[in-house]
């Protein structure tokens, strides 16, 4: 599995910080994309495809939460990594709890982000395989993400 | 100048005021002095409203039993001078009537011979008994014929005074007296008209002493006298205290009545007495009965002595029982009082922890954003430093990126300290590791034990189940258990802190110390709210509120202490075995 095929959205509302990540994963063969907040999260989500979203919990405007909601909701299939201050485990153990993939606690030591964004991608894959294995027994489709298959 | 007069005259107005108002607690003002000012004011309104009624009821009941009793004594005096006096009524009416029969039924001829008078006064013998002589006096007042134990035949009694009474009003009844015969007796005279119309007088005379059967008959005790008196105050029967018979009665004469009646005189001996008399209405008698008058009140003077006794008894319990119940009383307030107080402290002093624990979580989390910029920012630097072919200078400044992260990382540590402090305020129950939260709370008080020379001595067991508990209120037991341990123990002493598992379901954590230990009488009480051996420094809380964390954990506390040689605090906690829910936490 190589880096460059996984297409990471990076969603913080500090954009000092999204930027500077942003380029860190880039640096690292990433496909990674920053967005400012949940709204745009959700744009940028209907207007392409991701692989795995990093979310910060605290936001202003809509919060890491309601957009975990939103995201499991329209794209099940994308994982969701959740960026939480210390004084908000309660809130990465509630985003676990609605089924985001992992936490981490700012700040982030950038290769352990980088091995649970790899972990995420892979998890996402082995969904898809399964999903287009269990197609492919029922019928050919047109088209083979799920996450497309839903949006049609 | 004037200024200062005012005030002054308020405040003794205002003292005046709080005087009055017995039953108000001042509010403000010294505590001592306001505790003092109650027990006051309960205790004297207490002995007040119970008191009075007491001496009120205790004064009419001795009146009215006084009273009561007087009468009940007195009455039956009362009675018997009253039937007495009928007695000698009776006596005297019958020896009259008698002596006036013979001189009606015999007449002058007859009685003035001897024989026939003989014969007649022997028959008034056999029938009355007491009749000492008889004798016819010519209206001249000579006598003429006599009967009787003495010579007085011929003797004139014109210039005696009886004679003349009897002469005017036909019949005379005397005082006692000797006359010539020099023994008391009464005369009985009776007039009469003979045949020639000339008048003439029948005498005769009685024995006394058969007056004193009468008094005898009325059944006095010892200390009360009774006898006849004539209306000039002459004893005409023997008196037990006041004299002979003729003597003269020492005390004044009551006034007149022929009712009985009761008075109170003084007994001639410096006490009071009760004298009950009644004047005859037909002779010239008073019946008199003196009756001492401790003898007659003895009974109240015993019953007075009870009624003082109970009286007395009862205002000392009432006043035992009343300044015990004020102290208990007021003690019992006052105590609420500081408890309240403390209460108060304690729930201000939470208060500002929590808005401490609030303020340092926020500047925890607002400094964790910055942060995670230089975090990013330096990662980087460092990563355009790795990946560039050629840096000038590369080695260094990898150096001084991986300083800046370290520094970035203890930031980290330390705002993750800061918000654990702050977690301490909302319970949340998690799956902990005691040895860690040890650990945690250690990292408090490391800088002490440096500074105190305490040697900490660690011994965790390896492989303990973890406890279900609140991460904040379990720190909060080790640290109060610790801050304990460390103020009994010496610069130089060693506390041991060691964890190890009790049975399948019980981790003990036990803190031990080598300090100075406590008393039994202490450990009794080192549980109970406000109880502290440390003086002003304590506030008496720490401990009941460990206790109280560790008993809503479902948890225990034992305490070994010796004094002089240490105590042990060990704190059982329940292991929580994951029953199925998801602790993937």
């Amino acid at each position: 599995m190589s880096l460059d095929e996984i297409r990471v959205l990076l969603v913080d509302d500090e954009k000092e910080f999204l930027e500077t990540l942003v380029k860190r994963l880039v640096k690292r063969k990433l496909k990674a994309s920053g967005v400012g907040g949940g709204e745009q999260a959700l744009l940028a989500l209907r207007e392409k495809p991701v692989d795995v979203v990093v979310l910060d919990v605290k936001m202003a405007g809509m919060n890491g939460i309601e957009t975990l909601r939103e995201i499991r909701r329209h794209y099940p299939l994308v994982e969701v990594i959740m960026l939480t201050g210390h004084a908000n485990l309660e809130a990465a153990i509630e985003g676990m709890e609605i089924g985001a993939f992992d936490y981490l606690t700012k700040p982030v030591e950038i290769d352990e982000l980088l091995y649970k964004v790899q972990d995420a991608y892979q998890k996402k894959a082995l969904q898809e395989q399964k999903i287009a294995l269990m197609q492919a027994a029922a019928g050919p489709l047109p088209k083979p993400g799920a996450s497309d298959l839903l949006e049609g | 100048m004037s200024l200062a007069n005012n005030s002054k005259d308020k405040t003794r107005r205002a003292s005046r005021v709080e005087r009055l108002k017995l039953w108000e607690l001042p509010e403000h003002g010294a505590s001592p002095e306001r505790y003092k000012i109650l027990r006051r004011n309960i205790f004297i309104l207490m002995i007040f409203v119970t008191t009075v009624p007491l001496v009120i009821m205790a004064a009419i009941n001795y009146h009215e039993y006084q009273a009561g009793l007087k009468q009940e004594i007195l009455n039956p005096l009362r009675a018997t001078v009253s039937r007495t006096t009928h007695s000698f009524d009776l006596f005297l009416a019958q020896r009259l009537s008698a002596v006036s029969f013979v001189a009606s039924a015999y007449g002058y001829d007859d009685l003035v011979n001897e024989q026939t008078l003989g014969r007649v006064f022997r028959v008034m013998r056999e029938e009355f008994g007491e009749f000492v002589d008889l004798g016819v006096i010519s209206a001249q007042g000579i006598q003429l014929a006599y009967v009787g134990p003495y010579d007085v035949k011929g003797r004139d009694y014109s210039k005696q005074n009886w004679y003349h009474q009897a002469q005017i009003k036909g019949t005379y009844i005397s005082d006692v007296f000797l006359g010539y015969r020099k023994f008391p007796h009464i005369a009985f005279a009776v007039q009469r008209w003979n045949r020639q119309g000339k008048t003439w007088i029948l005498r005769a005379t009685i024995d006394t002493r058969r007056l004193n059967t009468f008094v005898s008959s009325m059944e006095l005790d010892r200390a009360s006298d009774a006898f006849l008196l004539n209306k000039e105050g002459v004893l005409q029967t023997p008196s037990k205290f006041y004299g002979k018979t003729l003597e003269k009665f020492p005390l004044q004469l009551p006034p007149t009545t022929y009712q009985a009646n009761v008075i109170e005189i003084g007994n001639g001996h410096g006490d009071l007495a009760f004298l009950a008399y009644t004047y005859f209405a037909d002779y010239p008698y008073i019946l008199a009965v003196v009756k001492q008058r401790a003898e007659v009140m003895k009974s109240w003077y015993s019953m007075k002595s009870n009624l003082i006794t109970v009286f007395v008894v009862s205002v000392i319990v009432i006043f035992l029982v009343v300044f015990g119940l004020t102290d208990q009383l007021v003690k019992r307030i006052e105590e609420c009082d500081e408890k309240r107080e403390a209460a108060f402290r304690q729930m201000e002093h939470n208060h500002k922890l929590s808005s401490i624990g609030r303020l340092a979580a926020g500047v925890a989390h607002e400094i964790n954003n910055p942060m995670a910029i230089i975090n990013e920012k330096a990662g980087l630097m460092k990563d355009l430093i790795e990946y560039a072919d050629e840096f000038p200078q590369k080695e260094r400044f990898l150096t001084i990126t991986d300083s800046i992260l370290n520094a970035v990382n203890r930031c980290g540590a330390i705002t993750h300290r800061l918000l654990g402090f702050a977690r301490r305020m909302d319970v949340n129950i998690e799956i902990l590791d005691v040895g860690d939260i040890v650990k945690e709370t250690l990292t408090f008080l490391e800088k002490e034990a440096l500074y105190h020379n305490i040697e900490l001595q660690l011994e965790f067991s390896v492989g303990l189940p973890g406890v279900a508990a609140d991460r904040g209120q379990l720190q909060q037991v080790f640290l109060n258990l610790l801050n304990n341990a460390f103020a009994a123990v010496q610069d130089g002493g060693a506390i041991s802190i060691s964890t190890r598992a009790r049975g399948p379901q019980t981790v003990a954590v036990a803190i031990r110390d080598n300090g100075c230990g406590m008393s039994e009488d202490t450990l009794e009480h080192i549980f109970e709210p406000f109880f502290s051996t440390k003086g002003a420094r304590g506030t008496g809380l720490g401990l009941p509120i460990t206790y109280g964390i560790v008993k809503k954990l479902g948890g225990e506390i034992e305490v070994e202490s010796k004094q002089g040689e240490g105590t042990t605090f060990t704190v059982l906690l329940p292991v929580k075995v994951p029953d199925g829910s998801n602790f993937s936490y």
